[in-house]
């Protein structure tokens, strides 16, 4: 059988199951994009296409044969003969409660949210059928950062994916972003828990606005529904930085 | 085919609260108190959110009413923006605002006192309801049905959605109307003004039937306040409007007690009291003093204030209303007439503007970072007149919000009227069904909404407390849920 080939190094194909179905995959690629590439959708939240895998969220939890552990599809390479499940019972009631405790982390207001109907975690709560949330929620005393002549961002709605602190460090090189604290108090701040406005290294790209997948980030003078997030540049500009490499 | 209808809560206000009624030695109705019991907090937290979130944050305050949130605070936004909003975009905002003032007024009408007007105000309670309304005179139903449809219609093509739309923004409307969606409006008209016109015929038919409840439901001297037009923009008479203008005192007599008052001078004319039997707050006219300062807001209100209303079928309904009394219009039961009157003006008025050559420009918003630190919005709600303050910091962050609604102005006339209602009808030491219901057909007259005026998601059961001199409760009448 053939080997596939690419950037001229044989690349070894792996053989597994993904809900039954048999297919191959490269040996480096990760569960995640096996199934995708086959048509299997796995839920995400905090992945995003052109920035690095972190495994943040535990949404994309699958099942392995032979594995107690649930383990993230995206930072879970394919393996030769692995059985991944996508799609059972307990993986679907464990997608519910990480969404649950999301929500009831923070202040998640929808109705006068700036991406209401726009938003990556409303909208993966609609796809998965979140009717309530069974958690106390902990309402957390938490602020709103508005020092940014450009920007806002607004910790009630931060889900910690950390796609802003990647999208600053990996593509803007500016790692503004980063995380600080544990737990519940982990909060994502700017330079050292500086307000954003007087941060010496941000560049005000905005990419940390677009990637964010809630409200958490947004442009000033946006009212509610109105902040339409745009993350098809991000790609590109991983492979524009790449090439000049 | 089974079919279940459940009615849960059967009440016919929006909102949580009671009543209690204090007796003398004799037996006699000494005093009567109108108790709201439930408490929102808007005001508090609003704190710390970016004021841009503000007309769609405030407008979660009802359901009902949310569009005169929507434009008081979209007013109070465009102050601390400090830009000049696009005329079309004031145009649009209005027809919106007029759309909401004729569905709340049906809603207000139709389905929560015309079951007491149909039926009468001793009518089984099982039926005086907008079913047995439906059972009696299904044309006046499904008119007040049709009615309260035209209204949220219009501002589902304007805003996107019948409630709660994120359609008004500081600086403007976030879309403008297209040719279509004109034309669509302004075929519904014909058959709303048909439906009003039949209304108000029915309406003044019936008014006879309620010489007793007229004298006796709020009805008393007191001043009124609303906005007006302002007569430095050429205009005169002095007409009503709604959507933005300047306020006008007048007292019982008609006379006019503060005029052409620049709505951002607010804190000068009114102060408002706290009650200890109530969330709701009760402002006052202040140069005369607390309870002195008494007055009315609304609709009956606003045609007392005015000169004349502004379009030709509403004016001359004026001229007739204006007939069954000389001079100022004092009885709070004719606040039902008023308000079949605003809705024909309203349908006039939105035909009027949706006629004006600007209607379709395509530029309907102003872009500006804050350039002042402290915005105030008034706007006339279907209630009255509605007031959003607000002060932010450099960033744009809400340090504090005053938020003073249509229904608390009536708060110290809703309580003077069901003690009114309480002497007129309380007669022994024992309640009856048609009493409980005239107490809660006097509140109805000021179609309160409790729920925007005190800042709880709630059921509203109405409870109703005799109590003797003593304080003991002599008899109590509790509405189920």
């Amino acid at each position: 059988m053939a080997q596939p080939i690419a950037n001229g190094q044989i690349m070894a194909a792996k053989t597994l199951t993904i809900n039954g179905k048999h297919l191959s995959a490269e040996e480096s690629a990760t569960v995640l994009e096996a199934a995708s590439e086959a048509g299997i959708e796995i839920p995400t939240l905090c992945r995003l296409e052109g920035l690095s895998e972190v495994g943040a969220c535990r949404l994309c939890l699958v099942e392995l044969t032979g594995s107690s552990k649930l383990l993230p599809a995206c930072v879970t390479k394919v393996a030769e003969g692995m059985e991944v499940k996508t799609d059972t019972e307990r993986l679907r009631r464990y997608r519910l409660m990480i969404l649950e405790l999301l929500f009831a982390e923070r202040n998640h207001v929808c109705s006068v949210c700036v991406v209401n109907g726009l938003c990556d975690l409303q909208s993966l709560a609609q796809q998965l059928g979140i009717t309530h949330v069974r958690f106390p929620y902990l309402y957390p005393k938490v602020s709103v950062d508005a020092s940014h002549d450009r920007f806002v961002l607004d910790q009630n709605r931060c889900i910690l994916c950390t796609r802003c602190v990647r999208v600053c460090d990996e593509i803007e090189g500016a790692h503004t972003w980063d995380v600080m604290g544990r737990g519940t108090n982990s909060r994502v701040i700017t330079d050292l828990n500086e307000p954003w406005g007087s941060s010496e290294t941000c560049t005000s790209c905005g990419k940390c606005v677009h990637v964010c997948p809630t409200g958490a980030l947004f442009e000033k003078g946006r009212s509610v529904a109105e902040m339409q997030k745009r993350r098809e540049f991000l790609p590109y500009l991983k492979l524009m930085r790449e090439q000049r490499k | 085919m089974l079919r279940e209808i459940v009615i849960d809560p059967v009440t016919r206000i929006e909102g949580h609260s009671k009543i209690t009624i204090q007796l003398d030695e004799q037996g006699e109705v000494q005093d009567a108190k109108f108790h709201v019991t439930q408490f929102r907090g808007f005001e508090k937290f609003c704190e710390g959110r970016p004021f841009t979130e503000m007309p769609s944050l405030t407008a979660r305050t009802c359901g009902i009413c949310p569009v005169s949130h929507l434009m008081a605070s979209a007013q109070a936004c465009d102050a601390l923006l400090a830009v000049e909003i696009p005329p079309a975009a004031v145009k649009l905002r209005r027809i919106m605002n007029l759309a909401q003032l004729v569905q709340s007024h049906a809603l207000s009408f139709f389905y929560l006192s015309s079951p007491d007007l149909l039926l009468g105000m001793d009518a089984n309670p099982a039926k005086r309801n907008i079913l047995g309304v439906n059972e009696a005179h299904p044309t006046l139903a499904r008119d007040g049905i049709a009615l309260r449809k035209f209204g949220q219609e219009v501002i589902a093509l304007l805003g996107g959605k019948r409630i709660h739309p994120a359609w008004v923004v500081p600086g403007g409307v976030s879309e403008p109307l297209s040719g279509d969606k004109r034309e669509r409006i302004l075929a519904m008209i014909p058959n709303a003004t048909a439906l009003i016109e039949r209304t108000l015929c029915w309406y003044k038919n019936v008014l006879e039937q309620f010489r007793d409840e007229i004298q006796a439901f709020g009805h008393f001297p007191s001043m009124f306040m609303a906005l007006v037009t302002p007569t430095e923009a050429g205009h005169r008479p002095v007409q009503l409007e709604h959507y933005n203008g300047v306020l006008r005192f007048i007292g019982a007599s008609g006379n006019i007690v503060a005029d052409q008052i620049d709505p951002t001078l607010y804190q000068v004319y009114i102060a408002e009291s706290v009650e200890p039997f109530s969330y709701l707050k009760s402002p006052y006219f202040k140069p005369n003093g607390y309870p002195g300062g008494i007055y009315r807001v609304g609709p009956l209100a606003r045609l007392n204030v005015v000169d004349s209303c502004g379009t030709s079928k509403a004016d001359r309904e004026l001229t007739e209303f204006r007939s069954l009394v000389p001079g100022v219009i004092l009885g709070s039961f004719h606040q039902h007439y008023a308000r079949l009157i605003e809705i024909l003006y309203g349908i006039e008025r939105i035909e009027e503007i949706l006629d004006e050559p600007d209607i379709l420009d395509r530029h309907v918003r102003a872009l500006a970072q804050p350039n002042r630190l402290e915005g105030i919005g008034v706007a006339e709600a279907p209630r009255g007149t509605l007031i959003h303050h607000y002060k932010i910091d450099e960033d744009g962050l809400i340090k504090w919000v005053n938020l003073i609604i249509a229904t608390g102005h009536n708060s110290l006339a809703m309580n003077l009227s069901v003690r009114q209602v309480a002497q007129h009808y309380v007669k022994a030491s024992r309640l009856e069904e048609g009493m409980l219901n005239r107490v809660e057909a006097v509140i109805r007259c000021y179609d309160p909404c409790l729920s925007c005026s005190t800042h709880a998601l709630g059921r509203m059961p109405l409870h109703i407390q005799l109590l003797g001199h003593d304080g003991s409760v002599l008899d109590a009448v509790t509405r189920k849920q």
